[in-house]
């Protein structure tokens, strides 16, 4: 639990220092709701509709990215082996750095969101704490796997294309359950996006859970 | 299988509505079937390699998720062909259909870990990783696709309205070609992990000699 709380610190700490990570990410998350909002180039009336899907896609995809650096620099530098050695339950190292990763996502949807809201004229204000709850559990269920699968994809050969290979597939239900609960929250409140809320509980339970368990088998030597 | 081939194309009735194209059937579901049959074996002999280490357990595994793979790609063309006639387009985002999509690219994704890592201890971890990950989330694609809308037609049955096999043959016809398809499948999946095994020892067998060769 205490390591676990300093690599959390520690990769927190870094992100600070260089604001690298976060400043890639907004950048990116901005470009991509652009890209998506022209391409579907609806009328006005008809953009509130396409919000959901917009907003999840332009999460997993720049969530891709940001999980993805935060093990290459562990890797460039090293560290990730450092960090093996020393006298650390792997548990508690997947622990701290799925924290970190749902630190640096959960800043991140708080630019996307509001733009989001911007872009495609919803009023997400009234169903705010539900939202939340939804944007949470996405973040939660998405680290989960990405940040196991980053620690196989940073040592692989093809590691830029191996993370998305590996956890599109994976995360497709936690797609569609945050859509829909998204989608249900912003229609007719929380209590329409119960089957959403669901799957994604279910989600990050399940691979919370598998994460915690099979992070040693990924990092061991 | 000849055995099914001759059910299912001389013995079984030709569907009313459907007509012939409707005998694809039988090999469509017998292959989804065989397709999940090869991923719980992943699932499997992944969580065996894990626990003990085993060679052979990792050879089951990758020989599975290949074999699953072929047949998941049966089912997504037999299925296509089918669907063409029968409902005008050759793909929705029906549940099932999207479910089959996923679990493809689960194992594609599976077999392209394994080719792009090499043959290393760490891989073979990896993947097996993979394996156990993708079983997992079986149950929770499932319950997340019927959130989408659906036409795929109920083979089995729950509750609401029959199976639509009305004939006997055709539930004959069904039950042979799934045991043929099966017996294909595990056959298959034999034959791959033998390979794999050998592969192995040929490997091993190279590595020693120029060992003997400078020895003589």
């Amino acid at each position: 639990m205490h390591a676990a709380l300093t690599i959390l610190r520690k990769d927190l700490g870094i992100e600070w220092r260089t604001r690298e990570g976060l400043s890639t990410v907004f950048v990116l998350a901005v470009m991509l709701l652009v890209v998506f909002a022209v391409a579907h180039d609806v009328p006005p009336d008809e953009a509130p509709a396409l919000a959901p899907p917009v907003l999840w896609a332009t999460f997993v995809l720049t969530g891709l990215l940001g999980v993805q650096r935060g093990f290459l620099l562990e890797r460039e530098n090293d560290c990730l082996a450092g960090l093996l050695t020393a006298p650390v339950d792997p548990a508690a190292i997947y622990a701290g750095k799925l924290a970190a990763n749902v630190v640096l996502l959960g800043a991140m949807q708080g630019v996307v969101v509001p733009l989001v809201g911007l872009f495609l004229h919803v009023d997400m204000v009234p169903a705010l704490p539900a939202l939340v709850l939804v944007l949470l559990l996405g973040n939660v269920g998405f680290s989960a796997l990405a940040t196991l699968f980053a620690a196989v994809a940073v040592r692989t050969r093809a590691r830029e294309v191996m993370l998305p290979l590996l956890l599109l597939p994976l995360v497709v239900p936690l797609l569609i359950g945050a859509v829909v609960a998204t989608r249900a929250i912003l229609a007719d409140g929380i209590a329409a996006a119960r089957d959403g809320l669901t799957v994604l509980a279910a989600f990050d339970v399940v691979f919370v859970v598998a994460g915690w368990l099979l992070f040693t088998y990924v990092v061991r030597d | 299988m000849l055995a099914a081939l001759w059910l299912v194309f001389m013995v079984v009735p030709t569907e009313r509505e459907m007509g012939i194209v409707q005998r694809i059937f039988y090999f469509h579901v017998s292959s989804a079937w065989a397709a999940y049959l090869g991923f719980f074996i992943v699932a499997g002999a992944s969580a065996r390699y894990l626990w003990t280490g085993s060679r052979a357990a990792d050879r089951l595994a990758e020989a599975s998720a290949e074999v699953g793979v072929l047949f998941c790609t049966l089912v997504l063309i037999t299925g296509p062909l089918w669907a063409r006639p029968v409902w005008g387009v050759w793909f929705t985002w029906d549940p099932r259909l999207t479910m089959t999509v996923i679990l493809w690219g689960i194992y594609a994704s599976y077999i392209l870990l394994r080719s792009f890592g090499g043959d290393d201890e760490a891989v073979r971890r990896w993947a097996a990783v993979l394996g156990i990950v993708g079983v997992l989330d079986i149950p929770i694609i499932m319950i997340s696709v019927r959130l989408l809308r659906g036409i795929h037609p109920a083979v089995i049955a729950r509750n609401e309205g029959g199976s639509g096999l009305v004939d006997p043959w055709m539930r004959t016809g069904l039950v042979v070609s799934a045991v043929a398809v099966l017996l294909l499948a595990g056959w298959l999946i034999r034959l791959r992990a033998d390979g794999a095994r050998l592969a192995e020892e040929v490997a091993l067998l190279r590595r020693r000699a120029p060992a003997r060769g400078e020895v003589a």
